[in-house]
């Protein structure tokens, strides 16, 4: 599965678009890292544990986009979004979605 | 009286440290962004030549990055009288650049490349609740087309 944020992909050729597929998840931060980032918040400098956090939850939402994909058999997704809103206090949503085609090589 | 000798502390400690934190991690910027120069990094949607066919896929890179109470403190009194909030400036600079490093690291495997489509998402995600900023995440991304 190739993923791309561009319009296309170099050398290669759409064949057939198969519509939006999009996958998100909601993730809430764990009161362990809650106090730590408390704590991170009187010093400043980078959260490492909320950074990995939001990496992972990141590409599950990918990891979901894809399986809709694979379940429309493309072998692409183009021009992917990311975005992130926090819906709660302490929950956030990752949501990914993106463009499923088929591409063909450039004959 | 102990109230006030806290947030003392807390700012001597915010001060201190912040500062240390601040300037080493403007250093490690500085390096890492002169070994990743010759990575270019665009924001235009069309890579030239798109006929000929190369490798390219998706990278991300992300950081977390918190104030310093001191920082805060500074800001909230800033917020008095307005004005320019040089600490939070700071604090928004480096997480960016800090984002757009961990994309060029994260597409360094095809290097010699070039990164095109390059979008930048900066969140607030305070715990405070209230307007503080307090923590940013910045996520870059992009899409690498190895030369």
């Amino acid at each position: 599965m190739l993923l791309t944020n561009l319009e296309g992909v170099p050398g290669r050729r759409v064949i057939e678009h198969l519509g939006l597929v999009q996958g998100s998840t909601v993730r809430a931060k764990h009161l362990g890292r809650d106090i730590v980032a408390g704590i991170k918040n009187v010093f400043g400098g980078e959260l490492k544990a909320y950074t990995e956090l939001l990496q992972e939850s990141r590409e599950e939402a990918v990891q979901r986009m894809v399986a809709q994909a694979e379940a429309l058999s493309a072998n692409a997704v183009l021009n992917i979004r990311f975005s992130t809103s926090s819906i709660a206090q302490g929950a956030a949503e990752l949501f990914a979605y993106g463009t499923a085609v088929r591409l063909d090589d450039v004959s | 009286m102990t109230d006030i000798l806290v947030v003392c502390v807390l700012l001597a400690l915010g001060f201190g440290f912040g500062t240390l934190a601040e300037r080493r991690h403007y250093r490690s910027i500085r390096r890492r962004e002169e070994v990743l120069r010759p990575m270019m990094v665009f924001s235009a949607k069309f890579p030239p030549e798109p006929e000929r066919r190369r490798e390219s896929r998706l990278v991300c890179g992300s950081v977390v990055i918190s104030v310093d109470y001191f920082k805060a403190f500074v800001a909230g009194l800033r917020s008095l009288v307005g004005g320019r909030v040089t600490s939070y400036e700071g604090l928004l600079d480096r997480a960016r650049r800090e984002a757009i490093l961990r994309m060029k690291e994260d597409a360094r495997d095809l290097a010699p490349c070039k990164i095109f489509n390059v979008k930048l998402e900066t969140v607030s995600i305070s715990k405070s609740g209230g307007n503080a900023l307090g923590t940013v995440e910045v996520l870059a991304y992009g899409t690498v087309v190895a030369d």
